[in-house]
Protein backbone atom coordinates (compact mmCIF):
# COMPACT_ATOMS: atom_id res chain seq x y z
CA UNK A 1 0.00 0.00 0.00
CA UNK A 2 1.28 3.43 -0.82
CA UNK A 3 2.10 5.46 2.25
CA UNK A 4 1.51 8.71 0.39
CA UNK A 5 -1.92 8.26 -1.15
CA UNK A 6 -3.77 5.76 0.98
CA UNK A 7 -5.94 6.90 3.83
CA UNK A 8 -4.97 5.29 7.11
CA UNK A 9 -7.45 2.70 8.41
CA UNK A 10 -9.82 4.29 10.92
CA UNK A 11 -10.11 3.10 14.48
CA UNK A 12 -13.37 1.32 15.19
CA UNK A 13 -15.42 -1.23 13.33
CA UNK A 14 -14.64 -1.33 9.65
CA UNK A 15 -14.56 -4.10 7.07
CA UNK A 16 -10.77 -4.29 7.25
CA UNK A 17 -10.81 -4.50 11.04
CA UNK A 18 -13.45 -7.23 11.04
CA UNK A 19 -11.46 -9.24 8.47
CA UNK A 20 -8.29 -8.70 10.51
CA UNK A 21 -10.04 -10.20 13.54
CA UNK A 22 -11.60 -12.96 11.44
CA UNK A 23 -8.23 -13.98 9.97
CA UNK A 24 -6.82 -14.52 13.44
CA UNK A 25 -9.92 -16.23 14.89
CA UNK A 26 -10.31 -18.55 11.90
CA UNK A 27 -6.57 -19.32 11.88
CA UNK A 28 -6.68 -20.48 15.49
CA UNK A 29 -9.97 -22.30 14.84
CA UNK A 30 -8.47 -24.19 11.90
CA UNK A 31 -5.50 -25.32 13.99
CA UNK A 32 -7.83 -26.45 16.80
CA UNK A 33 -10.24 -28.18 14.41
CA UNK A 34 -7.27 -29.92 12.77
CA UNK A 35 -5.91 -31.05 16.14
CA UNK A 36 -9.35 -32.30 17.14
CA UNK A 37 -9.83 -34.19 13.88
CA UNK A 38 -6.38 -35.75 14.15
CA UNK A 39 -7.03 -36.86 17.75
CA UNK A 40 -10.35 -38.38 16.70
CA UNK A 41 -8.70 -40.17 13.78
CA UNK A 42 -6.11 -41.69 16.13
CA UNK A 43 -8.85 -42.70 18.54
CA UNK A 44 -10.74 -44.44 15.73
CA UNK A 45 -7.72 -46.52 14.76
CA UNK A 46 -5.67 -44.33 12.43
CA UNK A 47 -2.54 -45.01 14.48
CA UNK A 48 -2.17 -48.50 13.08
CA UNK A 49 -4.26 -48.33 9.92
CA UNK A 50 -3.26 -45.31 7.85
CA UNK A 51 -0.24 -43.46 6.49
CA UNK A 52 0.50 -39.84 7.27
CA UNK A 53 -1.04 -38.39 4.11
CA UNK A 54 -4.32 -40.21 4.77
CA UNK A 55 -4.25 -39.07 8.38
CA UNK A 56 -3.97 -35.47 7.16
CA UNK A 57 -6.89 -35.93 4.81
CA UNK A 58 -8.94 -37.15 7.77
CA UNK A 59 -7.65 -34.35 9.94
CA UNK A 60 -8.72 -31.53 7.70
CA UNK A 61 -11.65 -33.03 5.87
CA UNK A 62 -13.05 -36.17 7.52
CA UNK A 63 -15.25 -37.16 4.60
CA UNK A 64 -15.74 -40.76 3.47
CA UNK A 65 -15.62 -39.63 -0.15
CA UNK A 66 -12.41 -37.75 0.47
CA UNK A 67 -10.57 -40.84 1.68
CA UNK A 68 -12.11 -43.20 -0.86
CA UNK A 69 -8.75 -44.33 -2.23
CA UNK A 70 -7.28 -45.08 1.16
CA UNK A 71 -8.61 -48.55 1.99
CA UNK A 72 -9.77 -47.78 5.51
CA UNK A 73 -11.95 -50.67 6.71
CA UNK A 74 -14.27 -48.79 9.02
CA UNK A 75 -14.26 -45.42 7.35
CA UNK A 76 -17.99 -45.05 6.90
CA UNK A 77 -18.76 -46.23 10.43
CA UNK A 78 -16.78 -43.59 12.25
CA UNK A 79 -17.08 -40.53 10.03
CA UNK A 80 -20.26 -40.61 7.98
CA UNK A 81 -22.61 -38.96 10.42
CA UNK A 82 -24.09 -35.53 11.00
CA UNK A 83 -21.52 -34.61 13.66
CA UNK A 84 -18.55 -34.95 11.34
CA UNK A 85 -20.49 -33.33 8.50
CA UNK A 86 -20.93 -30.26 10.70
CA UNK A 87 -17.20 -30.36 11.57
CA UNK A 88 -16.36 -30.49 7.85
CA UNK A 89 -18.62 -27.55 7.12
CA UNK A 90 -16.93 -25.54 9.88
CA UNK A 91 -13.50 -26.35 8.44
CA UNK A 92 -14.66 -25.51 4.90
CA UNK A 93 -16.30 -22.23 5.90
CA UNK A 94 -13.35 -21.08 8.01
CA UNK A 95 -10.75 -22.31 5.54
CA UNK A 96 -12.28 -20.99 2.32
CA UNK A 97 -13.16 -17.62 3.84
CA UNK A 98 -9.68 -17.30 5.37
CA UNK A 99 -8.12 -18.17 2.01
CA UNK A 100 -10.28 -15.90 -0.16
CA UNK A 101 -9.76 -13.01 2.25
CA UNK A 102 -6.03 -13.67 2.10
CA UNK A 103 -6.18 -13.55 -1.71
CA UNK A 104 -8.04 -10.24 -1.44
CA UNK A 105 -5.43 -8.77 0.89
CA UNK A 106 -2.56 -9.89 -1.35
CA UNK A 107 -4.20 -8.62 -4.55
CA UNK A 108 -5.21 -5.27 -3.06
CA UNK A 109 -1.63 -4.75 -1.87
CA UNK A 110 -0.60 -4.43 -5.51
CA UNK A 111 -3.53 -2.31 -6.58
CA UNK A 112 -4.42 1.33 -6.21
CA UNK A 113 -7.86 2.75 -5.55
CA UNK A 114 -9.00 2.25 -9.11
CA UNK A 115 -11.97 0.43 -10.58
CA UNK A 116 -9.91 -2.78 -10.44
CA UNK A 117 -10.51 -2.93 -6.69
CA UNK A 118 -14.32 -3.33 -6.70
CA UNK A 119 -14.03 -5.61 -9.75
CA UNK A 120 -11.57 -7.87 -7.88
CA UNK A 121 -13.74 -7.88 -4.77
CA UNK A 122 -16.80 -8.85 -6.80
CA UNK A 123 -14.95 -11.63 -8.60
CA UNK A 124 -13.48 -12.98 -5.34
CA UNK A 125 -16.93 -12.86 -3.74
CA UNK A 126 -18.38 -15.07 -6.47
CA UNK A 127 -15.41 -17.47 -6.33
CA UNK A 128 -15.91 -17.64 -2.55
CA UNK A 129 -19.61 -18.38 -2.92
CA UNK A 130 -19.03 -20.95 -5.68
CA UNK A 131 -16.32 -22.87 -3.80
CA UNK A 132 -18.43 -22.90 -0.62
CA UNK A 133 -21.49 -24.24 -2.44
CA UNK A 134 -19.44 -26.90 -4.23
CA UNK A 135 -17.74 -28.00 -1.00
CA UNK A 136 -21.00 -28.19 0.97
CA UNK A 137 -22.50 -30.19 -1.91
CA UNK A 138 -19.60 -32.65 -1.74
CA UNK A 139 -20.14 -33.01 2.02
CA UNK A 140 -23.89 -33.54 1.79
CA UNK A 141 -23.70 -35.87 -1.23
CA UNK A 142 -21.18 -38.21 0.40
CA UNK B 1 -1.46 3.32 -8.79
CA UNK B 2 0.22 2.21 -5.64
CA UNK B 3 3.75 2.58 -6.92
CA UNK B 4 4.64 5.20 -9.50
CA UNK B 5 8.30 4.27 -9.65
CA UNK B 6 9.60 1.08 -11.17
CA UNK B 7 11.19 -1.00 -8.44
CA UNK B 8 12.00 -4.12 -10.44
CA UNK B 9 14.60 -6.45 -9.04
CA UNK B 10 16.09 -3.69 -6.90
CA UNK B 11 13.50 -4.64 -4.30
CA UNK B 12 15.70 -7.60 -3.42
CA UNK B 13 18.24 -5.17 -2.00
CA UNK B 14 15.90 -4.49 0.90
CA UNK B 15 17.59 -6.04 3.90
CA UNK B 16 14.60 -6.83 6.08
CA UNK B 17 16.19 -10.02 7.38
CA UNK B 18 14.21 -12.74 9.16
CA UNK B 19 10.86 -10.91 9.52
CA UNK B 20 10.89 -9.96 5.81
CA UNK B 21 11.53 -13.53 4.69
CA UNK B 22 8.91 -14.80 7.14
CA UNK B 23 6.40 -12.40 5.57
CA UNK B 24 7.34 -13.43 2.02
CA UNK B 25 7.14 -17.14 2.86
CA UNK B 26 3.81 -16.60 4.64
CA UNK B 27 2.41 -14.89 1.56
CA UNK B 28 3.73 -17.48 -0.92
CA UNK B 29 2.59 -20.39 1.25
CA UNK B 30 -0.84 -18.80 1.67
CA UNK B 31 -1.26 -18.41 -2.09
CA UNK B 32 -0.09 -22.00 -2.59
CA UNK B 33 -2.62 -23.32 -0.05
CA UNK B 34 -5.43 -21.30 -1.64
CA UNK B 35 -4.52 -22.73 -5.05
CA UNK B 36 -4.15 -26.26 -3.70
CA UNK B 37 -7.33 -26.34 -1.62
CA UNK B 38 -9.42 -24.58 -4.28
CA UNK B 39 -8.34 -27.01 -7.00
CA UNK B 40 -8.75 -29.92 -4.62
CA UNK B 41 -12.34 -28.98 -3.74
CA UNK B 42 -13.26 -28.66 -7.43
CA UNK B 43 -11.44 -31.91 -8.28
CA UNK B 44 -13.24 -33.75 -5.46
CA UNK B 45 -16.58 -32.46 -6.73
CA UNK B 46 -15.95 -33.59 -10.30
CA UNK B 47 -14.52 -36.91 -9.11
CA UNK B 48 -17.51 -37.57 -6.88
CA UNK B 49 -20.27 -36.46 -9.24
CA UNK B 50 -18.96 -37.37 -12.70
CA UNK B 51 -15.97 -39.69 -12.04
CA UNK B 52 -14.04 -37.24 -14.20
CA UNK B 53 -10.65 -38.59 -15.31
CA UNK B 54 -8.77 -35.29 -15.01
CA UNK B 55 -10.18 -34.68 -11.53
CA UNK B 56 -9.31 -38.20 -10.41
CA UNK B 57 -5.73 -37.92 -11.64
CA UNK B 58 -5.42 -34.52 -9.90
CA UNK B 59 -6.52 -36.12 -6.63
CA UNK B 60 -4.09 -39.00 -7.14
CA UNK B 61 -1.27 -36.47 -7.50
CA UNK B 62 -2.44 -34.73 -4.30
CA UNK B 63 -2.47 -38.01 -2.41
CA UNK B 64 1.04 -39.05 -3.44
CA UNK B 65 3.70 -38.91 -0.74
CA UNK B 66 6.03 -36.81 -2.90
CA UNK B 67 3.45 -34.06 -3.25
CA UNK B 68 2.60 -34.32 0.45
CA UNK B 69 6.22 -33.53 1.39
CA UNK B 70 5.77 -30.08 -0.17
CA UNK B 71 2.24 -29.62 1.15
CA UNK B 72 3.30 -30.44 4.72
CA UNK B 73 6.11 -27.88 4.57
CA UNK B 74 3.76 -25.19 3.30
CA UNK B 75 0.88 -25.93 5.68
CA UNK B 76 2.98 -26.39 8.84
CA UNK B 77 4.99 -23.25 8.07
CA UNK B 78 1.86 -21.19 7.41
CA UNK B 79 0.22 -22.42 10.60
CA UNK B 80 3.22 -21.82 12.84
CA UNK B 81 3.98 -18.43 11.30
CA UNK B 82 0.32 -17.44 11.68
CA UNK B 83 0.46 -18.39 15.36
CA UNK B 84 3.60 -16.28 15.75
CA UNK B 85 1.83 -13.30 14.17
CA UNK B 86 -1.20 -13.75 16.44
CA UNK B 87 0.98 -13.97 19.55
CA UNK B 88 3.06 -10.91 18.62
CA UNK B 89 -0.12 -8.95 17.76
CA UNK B 90 -1.73 -9.85 21.06
CA UNK B 91 1.33 -9.11 23.20
CA UNK B 92 3.17 -6.35 21.33
CA UNK B 93 5.81 -6.05 24.06
CA UNK B 94 7.22 -9.31 22.64
CA UNK B 95 8.08 -7.43 19.43
CA UNK B 96 11.32 -6.50 21.12
CA UNK B 97 12.37 -10.12 20.62
CA UNK B 98 10.80 -10.59 17.18
CA UNK B 99 13.97 -11.91 15.55
CA UNK B 100 14.51 -14.42 18.36
CA UNK B 101 10.86 -15.49 18.05
CA UNK B 102 11.49 -16.41 14.41
CA UNK B 103 14.39 -18.64 15.43
CA UNK B 104 12.14 -20.20 18.07
CA UNK B 105 9.51 -20.78 15.37
CA UNK B 106 12.05 -22.68 13.22
CA UNK B 107 13.16 -24.64 16.29
CA UNK B 108 9.54 -25.82 16.64
CA UNK B 109 9.10 -26.30 12.91
CA UNK B 110 12.10 -28.59 12.39
CA UNK B 111 11.03 -31.42 14.74
CA UNK B 112 7.33 -31.20 13.77
CA UNK B 113 8.03 -31.26 10.05
CA UNK B 114 11.02 -33.61 10.34
CA UNK B 115 9.14 -36.23 12.34
CA UNK B 116 6.15 -36.06 9.99
CA UNK B 117 8.33 -36.50 6.93
CA UNK B 118 10.41 -39.21 8.62
CA UNK B 119 7.31 -41.25 9.44
CA UNK B 120 5.94 -40.71 5.95
CA UNK B 121 9.16 -41.62 4.10
CA UNK B 122 9.81 -44.68 6.28
CA UNK B 123 6.24 -45.76 5.60
CA UNK B 124 6.71 -45.17 1.88
CA UNK B 125 9.87 -47.28 1.61
CA UNK B 126 8.60 -50.06 3.84
CA UNK B 127 5.67 -50.48 1.48
CA UNK B 128 3.17 -49.96 4.26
Amino acid sequence: MSARNATAPQIGFSFEYLMWVFTRVSGVALILLGAFGMAAAFWMGARTQVDVATLMRWTFFPNPNHVVNSDIPDVTLGWANAYWQIMQMLIVCFGVTHGINGLRVVLEDYMGRTWWRPMTRGLLFFIWLFILIVAVYVILAS
Amino acid sequence: MALKRNVGLRGFKYRGGGPMWAWILHRISGLAIALFVGTHILASFFMQQFANDLATSLNIIYESAYFQIIVFFIVIYHGLNGLRIIILDTWPQLLEYQREVIWLQWLIFIPVYGLTIAVMVLDLFSGG
